[in-house]
């Protein structure tokens, strides 16, 4: 059997991907796909939490943690589709009406 | 393993909430247009709905649905903030969204629904369930943000509030699976017991902080605050920073109150957080000359004068936190309110020159603003001093000097913004090259939230007794 470590160290990285990805892309469809890579990242420590528990309640969270990734990409991306019909662009450092 | 008539019973505010959002949507396409504005009275009643059922509940305290969900007298101290919010915002809306030429129906679903996802937040005795109640809050929230569709600052507002918040619950949920890691179990009251590794729940508590610091917007994680509120509809600015904020703030009381371990690894975080907070809140707001952004940074302020009350950590430092946020949620409702009203069609007029004389014009309107502000400094006989007052009490009793003489030095900072824009309306001439709007009188709704912030802020200033005493008791449940 492989050790849990080895998936719980996959998790980090790739939860450490989609940290970096949002933080230093440029494209909002990019952003949006680190955050569901960061959200698989999570699914993927929960089965493995769940396995070296013995419980199953730790894979019982994934589904809801797919359902509700499903419900913010639904979202997510009318928002997006909305400001890239009224901008033409879907790039970031162009949507700088609000200054930060 | 089934379900008892109890759990249902004890969630029965969020059910309520939930089944009036969806029969307001249904509803909503068999409507002709010219009634369709009639649903805010079906919206407010579902609001209206949530809080007597949080009444009734009261009595019948206990864990629902497997501890999951823990209705005590905390969950009814926020299930009252959260449905009297979303009652007022609902109310203060219908003139706006007339105004804006926006769809009705669609709205009150949307604050509905999302303050079922408060109440869940509130009320939720497990990390998952905070999470979904999370999920349901911030959904909803993302696209009232975005309401004016036409508009391009609320498009460019509702997706930086979507990014950075989807990128916030990321952090949390990843936290929430490291302390599950750690303890083999998401429920609070569990989570100090049979801790496998020590550094793996510190790491997810701290994941798990992150990510409500986020949604409370406290620095060093408020960049997005100013920029979503300033650029979202006003009556959805005044949503977004009270109750959303409330239900955050809730699930970081409860675990601060329950898990142990949270509490002492939070102290240095919390009062680090909270100091900086409210220097960045304060300082930026010094410099806005737009009153919706300067509000915006006030908010992000008030947000570190709530943490002094965590970083204290005392029972009584959490039913000041409590009585803080009532007080605080009063005022910002009635403040952006009031902002939405003077600013016109297209919510065009927002800066301090708008405001130039505003009391000889409108006399009444400039005194319930100037009450608001003066509220939101800390003048005495209102709500907001009597906030800061019992904060800073609790502070002082957990031994803090340091953080509330930091605290007491930021609202000295804070009177110079607030009593400028008071200044412009009672002391500054209008320039007479610059087009003023023309008066228009404060629709009904409008106006009857205006009366119930204003009669509000002035009765919790002088008569703090009877909130602070359910404060204190739901402040007790976590012993």
């Amino acid at each position: 059997m492989v050790s849990p470590s080895y998936y719980l160290t996959l998790s980090a990285i790739l939860f450490g991907l989609g940290v970096i990805g949002f933080l230093f892309k440029r494209n909002i469809i990019t952003l949006f796909m680190s955050i569901e890579l960061m959200l698989n990242a999570v699914n993927l420590a929960f089965v493995t939490f769940s396995r070296q528990w013995g419980e199953l309640s730790g894979q019982v969270y994934v589904f809801f943690v797919i359902i509700v990734a499903a419900a913010e990409a639904a979202v997510g991306l009318a928002i997006i589709l909305l400001l890239a019909r009224n901008r033409q662009t879907l790039n970031v450092e162009r949507i700088n009406l609000l200054k930060l | 393993m089934l379900p008892a008539a109890t759990d249902y019973y004890r969630l029965l505010p969020e059910i309520l909430a939930a089944v009036f959002g969806t029969i307001v949507m249904l509803l909503e396409p068999f409507l002709r247009r010219e009634h369709k504005a009639a649903l805010s009275w079906l919206g407010m009643l579902g609001a209206a709905a949530a809080l007597g059922a949080a009444v009734l509940v009261r009595s019948d305290a206990g864990p629902a649905f497997f501890h999951l969900i823990q209705a005590d007298p905390f969950t009814f101290f926020l299930r009252l903030l959260i449905y009297a919010t979303a009652l007022l915002v609902m109310l203060a809306a219908r003139a706006y969204l007339d105004r804006e030429n926006l769809p009705h129906g669609e709205f009150y679903a949307l604050v509905l629904l999302g303050s079922v996802g408060m109440g869940v937040m509130a009320a939720a005795a497990e990390l998952v369930t905070v999470f979904i109640g999370l999920e349901i809050s911030s959904l909803s929230t993302y696209i009232l943000a975005s309401y004016r569709r036409e508009a391009l600052r609320a498009n460019e507002s509702a997706l930086k509030y979507f990014l950075l918040g989807s990128f916030a619950t990321a952090f949390f949920l990843f936290g929430v699976a490291l302390v599950y890691g750690a303890t083999g179990t998401a429920r609070l009251e569990q989570v100090a017991e049979g801790v496998a590794s020590v550094l793996l729940l510190k790491l997810g508590l701290a994941l798990v902080f992150i990510g409500l610091a986020f949604k409370v917007a406290s620095a060093p994680f408020h960049v997005w605050t100013p920029d979503v509120y300033e650029g979202a509809p006003a009556p959805v600015t005044a949503l977004l920073s009270t109750a959303p904020k409330a239900a955050a703030f809730a699930v970081l009381l409860r675990i601060a109150g329950t898990v142990l371990p949270a509490t002492l690894l939070w102290f240095w975080v919390l009062w680090g957080s909270a100091a900086l907070t409210m220097f960045v809140g304060n300082l930026a707001a010094l410099v806005q000359s737009n009153v919706k952004r300067m509000l915006a940074y006030s908010s992000i302020a008030h947000a570190g004068y709530i943490l002094v009350a965590l970083a204290a950590g005392t029972e009584a430092a959490y039913a000041a936190a409590l009585y803080y946020l009532a007080a605080y949620a009063l005022m910002k409702l009635g403040a952006f309110t009031l902002v939405a009203h003077l600013a016109g069609r297209g919510e065009r007029r927002l800066t301090l020159e708008d405001y130039a004389g505003l009391a000889r014009r409108e006399p009444v309107v400039a005194a319930t603003l100037s009450l608001y502000l003066l509220s939101l400094l800390g003048l005495p006989l209102t709500a907001g001093f009597l906030g800061k007052f019992y904060v800073f009490v609790a502070g002082l009793r957990a031994e803090l000097l340091g953080l509330v003489v930091l605290a007491a030095v930021n609202t000295l900072l804070g009177a110079y913004y607030y009593l400028r824009v008071i200044l412009y309306m009672y002391f500054r001439e209008p320039d007479p090259t610059y087009e003023h709007a023309a008066r228009e009188p404060v629709p009904a709704g409008t106006g009857l939230v205006l009366a119930a912030t204003a009669a509000g802020t002035l009765l919790l200033g002088i008569f703090p007794g009877h909130l602070m005493r359910i404060a204190e008791l739901a402040a007790a449940s976590f012993r």
